[in-house]
Parts: structure tokens; sequence; C-alpha cells
């Protein structure tokens, strides 16, 4: 599908707010969105990333800011003459329309020839696997199958930006994964704009070219997937990338590229994010992945008591806890025994250190 | 312990509920005070006091006066039940979501239900009558120079079907237009439908089947009207409907055959109606009206 409404450079956020009887559920947020960007909106559940959403698409008013489509304004036009395709976490297919007349309904809006629709439908639909549905009604359909007419019903119309408001959360894991391989298929075959609201971190690595991560209506970090794995700004952002193990500790002198960190019977050596002092409180970060069971002669190994073991397949999820009381997440690649003693140790590079407060007050 | 409860799925599984039993008191009920009830009228119908067994029905249609009053009664029932459904709509729709103020305004419109029909009509006379306040207000601002008759006629049952039928039509529709997902409207939106695309291709789409059983009840309680069409109507004249009819043959002229006669023709009337208006019901879309499946 070849389109000429998608003729813009950029998409500009500036300050957008949206308040909701005096609270803010998103305050100043601004982001530049380049043309055929895949963009995920993460962040847990609050943080505004769906009403950011529903303000670009123009189904909630702004409180203040401004949204351009290159140089003209947007956010002042109704939501039907913006002109996007969305696709909303429960679907919202017209029930009582069939699975075609659901997908024509926006070109219908458009007053094409009859001629026209017909092809581009059929098109859409083949796009997503689903010709041979056509004449059926939504509630005829299992829930992928729904979410696809969804996705049809959205990017038949060729629009600028394609929004989706967590599409993938009512599925189950297979058809999850599934799917996520479709979205990222069509993005790639039809080079749509899109902005991907998730919750879930691994979807949005796996699918965007740019991450957003949201906080409590406010933008903590924007970054590649890569920036964001490795790199988190913040404690927050780095809680929500999965780095479970967030130790609040006390920063020791520094060396080179590390700093020591201590605290909660621990003292492992750390790479710091922003400045931090000698005698400062910080929080050290680290991946279950990224802590490792070692000989207990190594200088930097603690001592644990295992306490929980899970079963993951190709490795063991460990919940340990140390002499003075500190629980730490790490994977073993093979099962130990509750109770079992074992050292652990982290590499430097791989525990961040992070000054304590950081990313709770206003943007750095 | 075992034996009961595995009797108890045993005989579930032929589709025996006992706990069904408990239904017995009101059957018995239902049986004694409605269904035997209804087969004594239909008899009694059929036992004229001179003439064949349908003696009493021929003498309801061969008499002009008698047999009027079915389309008076349908000239006021239908009007009055397609205009508090049609006038509930848009203020249902408007009434949607959350707003300041939107308790008080819907104990406002639903008011008149708790008021009855006679209040109602009390109300209806001494406001709307001759020497009431608006016919007073129209006469002391000098838009009109004799006052309007607005009761004792049709108009005045009109108003008393309006008032007392549009709460219940309001709730009934307020309660199916909640029932349809917001996403649909606002998927619309993003689709590129201004306000009435929505409307005519959504939303009354998934309520049509609703407005139909709405229009049914208020029909079914229009049609039956008798207070109002005695007090604030012309109850010898253009108001005479059916039920005074049957009132009039039941206990002023004591033919009780005639009167049950006029009240089985009364239901036979509201049947046909209703089987009409269903019958265009199931040509609908009745399913979900949710966006998901």
């Amino acid at each position: 599908m070849s389109g000429d409404s998608q003729r813009f450079t950029r998409l500009r956020l500036e300050g957008v707010t949206r308040r909701f009887s005096g609270t803010a559920a998103l305050s100043g947020v601004s982001l530049t969105i380049e043309q055929g960007e895949f963009i995920a909106l993460l962040g847990p559940s609050g943080c505004g990333k769906s009403t950011a959403l529903n303000c670009i698409a123009g189904l909630l008013p702004l409180s203040e800011g401004s949204i351009w489509l290159d140089d003209s304004r947007l956010d002042t036009l109704p939501p039907q003459r913006r002109g996007f395709g969305m696709v909303f976490q429960n679907y919202a297919l017209f029930p009582h329309l069939s699975v075609r007349r659901n997908v024509a309904f926006g070109l219908q809006m458009r007053r094409l020839p009859r001629g026209e629709i017909r092809q581009r439908v059929d098109a859409a639909l083949r796009l997503v696997r689903l010709a041979d549905q056509a004449d059926k009604l939504p509630g005829q359909l299992s829930g992928g199958q729904q979410q696809r007419v969804a996705i049809a019903r959205a990017v038949v119309i060729e629009p600028s930006l394609v929004l989706m408001d967590e599409p993938l959360s009512n599925l189950d894991a297979k058809l999850r994964l599934e799917m996520r391989t479709e979205i990222r298929r069509l993005h790639q075959s039809l080079g749509l704009t899109t902005i991907y609201v998730t919750h879930d971190q691994e979807e949005a690595l796996s699918l965007a070219d740019r991450l957003v991560v949201l906080r409590a209506g406010r933008v903590q970090q924007v970054g590649g997937p890569e920036d964001l794995h490795t790199r988190p700004a913040n404690p927050h952002v780095a809680d929500f990338m999965g780095y479970r193990n967030l130790l609040p500790m006390v920063a020791g002198p520094r060396g080179g590229a590390t700093v020591l960190v201590e605290g909660g019977g621990l003292r492992w050596h750390g790479t710091p994010v922003g400045d931090i002092n000698p005698g400062q409180a910080v929080v050290a970060a680290a991946r279950p992945e990224d802590v490792r069971i070692t000989d207990p002669g190594d200088p930097s190994a603690v001592p644990a008591a295992v306490e929980v073991v899970e079963y993951q397949g190709r490795e063991v999820a460990i919940e340990a806890r140390c002499a003075r009381g500190t629980l730490l997440h790490l994977r073993a690649d093979r099962r130990y025994a509750p109770g079992c003693p074992v050292a652990v140790t982290v590499d430097p590079e791989r525990l961040l250190v992070f000054p304590a407060g950081a990313g709770n007050g206003e943007e750095p | 312990m075992a034996q009961p409860a595995a009797w108890r799925h045993r005989m579930a599984e032929r589709g025996v509920d006992w706990q069904l039993l408990l239904l017995g008191p009101a059957t018995i009920c239902v049986l004694g005070l409605f269904v035997y009830p209804f087969c004594y009228g239909v008899g009694l119908s059929l036992q004229p006091e001179g003439g064949d067994v349908l003696a009493s029905y021929r003498r309801f249609f061969t008499d002009a006066y008698e047999r009027d009053t079915i389309w008076t009664t349908l000239r006021l029932a239908l009007p009055a039940a397609l205009f508090n459904v049609l006038a509930s709509v848009p203020i249902a729709c408007r009434m949607r979501g959350r707003f300041r103020g939107r308790r008080a305004l819907t104990t406002l419109l639903v008011i008149p239900i708790t008021l009855g029909t006679v209040l109602t009509a009390e109300g209806l006379l001494n406001y709307f009558g001759p020497t009431g306040w608006f016919n007073r207000i129209l006469l002391s601002t000098g838009i009109v120079d004799t006052p309007v008759r607005l009761t004792n006629n049709v108009t005045g049952v009109m108003l008393s079907l309006v008032i007392t039928g549009f709460p219940f039509a309001f709730l009934l529709i307020g309660s199916y237009l909640a029932g349809i997902d917001p996403a649909l409207e606002r998927a619309a939106a993003t689709l590129g439908a201004g306000g009435w695309q929505r409307f005519w291709r959504i939303t009354l789409p998934l309520l049509a089947p609703g407005l139909a059983t709405t229009f049914c009840l208020t029909f079914v309680l229009a049609f039956s009207v008798f207070p109002s069409a005695v007090l604030v109507g012309d109850p010898a004249g253009t108001t005479r409907v059916i039920s005074i009819a049957a009132y009039h043959a039941a206990y002023e002229a004591y033919d009780y055959s005639l009167a049950s006669a006029i009240a089985v023709i009364m239901g036979v009337i509201e049947l046909i109606i209703l089987a009409a208006v269903l019958g265009w019901r199931s040509l609908l879309y009745t399913g979900s009206t949710r966006g998901k499946g």
C-alpha cells in the first residue's frame, strides 16, 4: 500500500500536559517523532502513557502544551480530522459490522469510490491474513484474529501515524509473541510511523526503534533499545528495564572508572551513572542475569544462602539472602537446594551506581 | 457423605434440578391469580346473555361507537410511545459520561414516575387548564386572546402519557446506552467519523434493539391508559379509549361478557403491535455491544 497522506517529516509534542481534576497525568512531555519511526511509550500502569496516546489521537484535550505535525498545529483538531489510525486495547471492533465493513469504515468516511474501498479492504485483509474471514462478525473470531482486524482497520486508511494502545495485553503468551512479530513485520513492510504504548519492557525492546520511558507523567529517558537496556538513566528506569536488584548503599572512594559501594553486608565495585561523591547515598542496580555464583575465594564474593529456586527452562532463577538480610535475585545454570550456601558476585561494569533519589524530582 | 452429592450430580446430568421445586409456590400464585382469571375472562366473553358464542365480539365490532375506541386508543398510545422513545434518545445520549449536576438532572427527569397518574392529572388541570398559570401567562402577555384548550381533550391525555411514560423510556434507554462500549465511538472518531456519522452508523444500530424493547414497554403502558383519559381527557368523546369502553360495559351496563370480550380484544391488539415491533427487532443485530467479542 502506498499512501499520499503520510507526507510529514516529524511530529512534535511540546510541553504536553494533561490534568484530571487537578492532578497531572502527564506533565510537560516534549518529544519529536520522525517519519517512519516505531516509538514505544513504556511505563508502569498509571504513568501517563495511555493519556499521552489519547492526547495525540485527539480523544483527550490537552491542559497545556501543543502538538505539531510539521508546521501545522494538531491539538486543536478533533480526532476525526487528524487522520491517524488507532488500535485499541480491547480492539473496539464494531460488533454489528462484518470484518469487511469494519475495515472499510474509515475508507467510507473518506467517501472513496466503492471499487477502491473493496480493493484496499481486500489488500488489508490479505496483509493480516484474514481474507477468508471477511464476512464474519467480530464476535465469531478469536482474540488474535480480532486484534488483526483492528490492525487492518487502522492501517487501511494509510494513516500518517498509527497509535497502538497495549494491543497485545489481552492475548495469551503464545499469541502475544506471534502478534509481536506480525506487528514488526507490518511496520517493516509498510513503514508507517507508529507510537506503541505498553507496560511490557520486552515487547517495547523487541518492537521499537526508540523507547520513551514515562513515570508519573514525566519522561524519564528516551533512547534506543540498547541504550535503555544497558544504560538506564536512573533507578526507576533501571527497575523498569529488569534491574531487579536495587540495593540502597553508600558510595566509597572512586577507583578509575569504578566506584566502591558498601551496604547491607555487600562490598562491590560498580559503574557510576552521574556524579557520585564518597559518602553519598546511592542505589546500586544489577540484573539477575548479571549476578553470578562464583568461587568462595573470589575477593568480591559475598556469602549468601539460597532461599527460593524457580525453574525457567535454560536456567534457574534464584533468590538468595546475604548474611545481613539483603535479598539478591540471580540466575544459575543448575538447581541449588534451598538453604544451600553460595558465594555471589557481580562484575563492576554490570553494577550501575545511581545517586539515591535520582529521577524523583524534576527532569535532569 | 459422597452418596447424595453423586446422586444430585446424576440427576443434574439428566437435566433435573430439584431446586426448581422452590418455584412451586410462585407458580401456584401465578396460576391462581393470573392464568385462572384470564381463562375465566375468555370464557365469559364467549358466554353472552343472548346469541351465539361470538355475539359479544360481534356486538363490539358492529357498534361504531365501541369499535372506534380501538383507533382512539392507538391514536394516543402509538404517538405517545414513539415520542417518549425518540425524545429519550438525544437526552440519554447527552447524559452519558460524568458531569457536574448529572444526578440532580436525572432525578428531575425521573421524578414523575413517583407522582402517579392522579397527581399528574391534578397538576395538568391546574397548570394547563383554562384558568391555569400557563394560560394566564399567555393571556397576560397578549400571545393569545382566548385560553388555549390543553386539558379535557386529546392533548391533555397525551401530555399525561408523556409525563408518566418518558421517565421509563429515559431510564431504559440510558441503561442500554451505558451498555455500549464508549471505545466504539472513539474508534469511529479516529477513523474519520464526525458526531452524526458516529451516531447513525455505530450508536443507533447498536441501540435499535433496545429502542424496540423500550417502545413495546411504553406502548403497553400507554395503551391501557385509563385514569388520565378520564381525568384530563374527554372520556365521553375524543378520548373514549378502549379501557373506558370495557369499564362501561362491566360496571355501568353490567354486561360482563361484552366487557371480557373488550379486554380480550385489547390484549390481542397489544400482541399484534408487539409482534410487529419484535419481528422488526429480530431483523436487527442483537449481539454484544462491546468492542471485544
